[in-house]
């Protein structure tokens, strides 16, 4: 028997692959999380910032009116200030940097066979899987 | 037209995330926790998300524009460069140790509580603070 979790996971999966590709065929855009957020605050994407705020709506929108009609999903998220702010500098710079996150980097560019999207998620990869080791099993912080 | 069709591929995108399990953080961490408890979901998860990508881009590559006559995006110069390199295993240490990354920070903000709200906050804020941030090799050197 193959895990419940499994098959929600390539169902849901499906849907952000089709997101991706409506985005790609229709607006001609490449649906990267870090991307059209970071274009937006930081002034970059001043031609089409309604594209990208209709977007995060949606992003943003869609799960709370799931979690209005079903419950809102356990997140698990830690209730560690100090973890959430150094977690979330390192996402914001880090996908900044790179120009790139797991939906522009992995979803969009492994499937084009970008050499930068392949490189980028194997690099994440890495070094999530090693802080992960250290932070969990060496440090006992998460 | 470009705006409701971000508005819905953003929405698409949310409930994929929110179906696949990968806005609980407990799910994305297992995954990265392969000295531990490992939880291959987010491997179904980016599979799944790939396959319609892999055809979108098969398609795309014969057109010059997208349906609304945006550029089809050119693929990048296969560049591999500190800032991809150190970017990346920036991201992949603010994923492991928060478990989110950009998307996910966004689909669970209307319902994850203040946590969720104070990783997005610390996300935009190093997304904001990037390009002042000095680094001592240049863009494009490898």
């Amino acid at each position: 028997m193959i895990p419940i979790d499994w098959i929600f996971g390539l169902i849901g999966g499906l849907m952000i692959g089709v997101a991706a590709a409506v985005f790609l065929l229709v607006n001609g855009r490449i649906m990267g999380a870090s991307g059209l957020l970071g274009g937006l605050v930081d002034g970059s994407g001043r031609g089409n910032m309604a594209e990208r705020l209709a977007f995060i709506g949606g992003l943003v929108g869609m799960p709370l009116l799931l979690a209005f009609l079903n419950g809102a999903p356990a997140t698990n998220l830690t209730t560690s200030l100090p973890i959430l702010v150094i977690a979330g500098l390192c996402v914001g710079i880090g996908t900044r940097m790179a120009n790139g996150c797991t939906s522009g980097h992995g979803v969009c560019g492994i499937s084009r066979f970008s050499v930068r999207g392949i490189v980028a998620t194997l690099c994440y990869l890495v070094a999530g899987a090693l802080v992960m080791f250290v932070a969990r099993h060496v440090l006992g912080v998460i | 037209m470009r705006v409701l069709i971000a508005l819905l591929a953003g929405s698409l995108f949310g409930m994929g995330l929110t179906v696949s399990g990968m806005t609980d953080t407990a799910k994305v961490q297992g995954w990265l926790d392969i000295f531990g408890a490992w939880d291959p979901t987010l491997a179904f998860v980016l599979g799944g998300a790939i396959l319609p990508m892999l055809a979108a881009w098969a398609f795309a590559n014969r057109r010059a524009t997208a349906l609304l006559g945006t550029p089809i995006p050119a693929p990048s110069e296969p560049v591999i460069d500190r800032r991809l390199v150190i970017g990346s295993a920036l991201f992949g240490t603010g994923w492991a140790l928060a478990g989110l990354c950009p998307g996910p920070a966004m689909a669970v903000l209307g319902h994850g509580g203040w946590p969720a709200l104070a990783f997005f906050g610390a996300m935009v804020a190093g997304m904001i603070a990037q390009p002042h941030i000095p680094i001592r090799v240049p863009a494009n050197a490898a």
